[in-house]
């Protein structure tokens, strides 16, 4: 049974006040048939993580404004790992320098979207890249 | 998976596992029979409480409370939040967590939500086979949180010991209070958003429509309650012990989930014989056939499904 949807959780890692992409992402993923678990504003790595493994997610979307990527993204990755869940894909999206992008690909997140990409980039690309069991 | 191996995992409160098998038995029928068959004989022990209630009810943030406050008596909690899916794109939204961010963390709260994936009724599909993964998990409480309902989304009776209606003020009148359907199912009617104008006429309209009704053994109690501010949580906790130790000691609990088993069962039959039928007329195209001739007219519905139940009952 291959029909079944890709759940996504999509979580808004640290401090950032408004998360106006996230739900313009998370409305474009449930328009491409996914199931977009959203937990809204201000969650931990730790929260992220709990949650995406209760949820089973096959992917963890992180939209963050606030500048603190290079710490909390590379935190998700290193926390699922530590639960055996590493097969997720991890993705970024947000405010985030050029410079900064390669770092966080060595950390283990698959690709960084930065402002303006088209949503349909979004939902190409997890379509091509998940990992389905 | 190995099935034991997987057996034991559950059984030792594995949280991957928990969650492994709830995917599998929201995706594939197959292997969801196979899970449900070898974990049925250690379910059973959990109290499963529904929370029901109209869109923007305030359930989410219910269950939130309900679930700290049984964590604060040592309990553990499993969480079934249910969303509708879209019934064009097969996407959803789950959005039910937003309200339970500190339980995120905490060991003894596992939390699933669900798209309902064109199921109707207020639940989805695989809702019942997740209540006894997380039973088996080892979760003291289950709360099934349904889809905003409407009028007639009554799933919920079928699934849980004791359901809660969440009421908010402003919603109808009286009317709309006496009108056939949820309102008929709830076990304890908690008055949300109860520091709002007309909370009061709210409760005095529910109990306006118990008065109505038959006398019963056991009368349903209303609580108001302002879940934002946990204002009166402890004493719906209350009234839901309440209720299972009036479940048990009237020995409506067993009623219940034997009348609940009867229907499940008859509803797997139902499935099945859907299943074998449809494939029959399938292979020598009887469907087809059958639907051609209703459509010019030559038989009628009833007389098309009727020659095809005989093609299914002669080869039984």
């Amino acid at each position: 049974m291959n029909s079944r949807p890709i759940r996504v959780l999509i979580a808004k890692p640290g401090l950032d006040g408004h998360d106006r992409g996230a739900k313009v992402i998370a409305r474009a993923l449930r328009d491409a048939g996914m199931e977009v678990i959203y937990t809204g504003l201000r969650q931990t790595p730790e929260q992220i993580v709990s949650a995406a493994i209760q949820e089973d997610v096959d992917v963890v979307a992180m939209s963050i404004l606030s500048g603190a990527h290079n710490y909390l993204l590379p935190r998700v990755v290193e926390l699922l790992k530590q639960e055996d869940a590493d097969d997720m894909l991890v993705l970024g999206g947000g405010v985030i320098p050029d410079e900064d992008i390669p770092g966080l690909k060595e950390a283990g997140i698959k690709e960084i979207f930065t402002p303006g990409t088209p949503t349909t980039a979004v939902v190409d690309y997890i379509n091509e890249n998940v990992n389905r069991q | 998976m190995l099935i034991l191996e997987y057996i034991d995992k559950l059984l030792n409160g594995d949280k991957r596992t928990c969650a492994r098998l709830i995917s599998i038995v929201e995706n594939n029928e197959e292997e969801a029979k196979n899970i449900i068959k070898n974990i049925y004989k250690y379910t059973g022990k959990a109290h499963v409480i529904g929370i029901t209630g109209p869109p923007g009810g305030g359930k989410s943030t219910l269950t939130d409370k309900l679930a700290k406050e049984l964590r604060n008596k040592g309990k553990t909690v499993g969480i079934i939040a249910i969303d509708p899916t879209s019934p064009f794109t097969g996407g959803a939204i789950l959005g039910d967590r937003i309200r339970m961010q500190d339980l995120a963390t905490d060991p003894g709260v596992f939390i699933r939500s669900m798209g309902t994936r064109g199921y109707l009724g207020g639940l989805s599909k695989a809702t019942q086979s997740a209540v006894k993964i997380l039973d088996v998990y080892g979760a003291d409480y289950i709360i099934i949180e349904t889809v905003g309902v409407g009028q007639s989304e009554i799933d919920i009776v079928k699934n849980a010991d004791t359901v809660v209606m969440v009421m908010v003020p402003g919603l109808g009148d009286d009317i709309q209070a006496i009108k056939a359907g949820v309102m008929e199912i709830g076990d304890i009617f908690a008055i949300n958003k109860s520091d709002l104008d007309g909370a009061a006429r709210t409760a005095a309209e529910v109990k306006a429509m118990l008065d109505m009704g038959p006398r019963k053994d056991r009368r349903p109690p209303i609580v108001q309650v302002v879940a934002s501010l946990n204002k009166g949580i402890d004493g719906l906790l209350d009234e839901i012990m309440n209720h299972m130790e009036y479940l048990i000691d009237s020995g409506e609990l067993k009623n219940r989930r034997e009348d609940n088993i009867r229907m499940e069962i008859i509803k797997l039959i139902e499935t099945e014989i859907m299943r074998i039928v449809l494939q029959k007329s399938q292979t020598d195209r009887a469907l087809e056939k059958a639907t051609s001739e209703v459509v010019d007219r030559k038989t009628d519905p009833f007389s098309a499904s009727e020659s095809i139940m005989k093609l299914f009952s002669k080869n039984v």
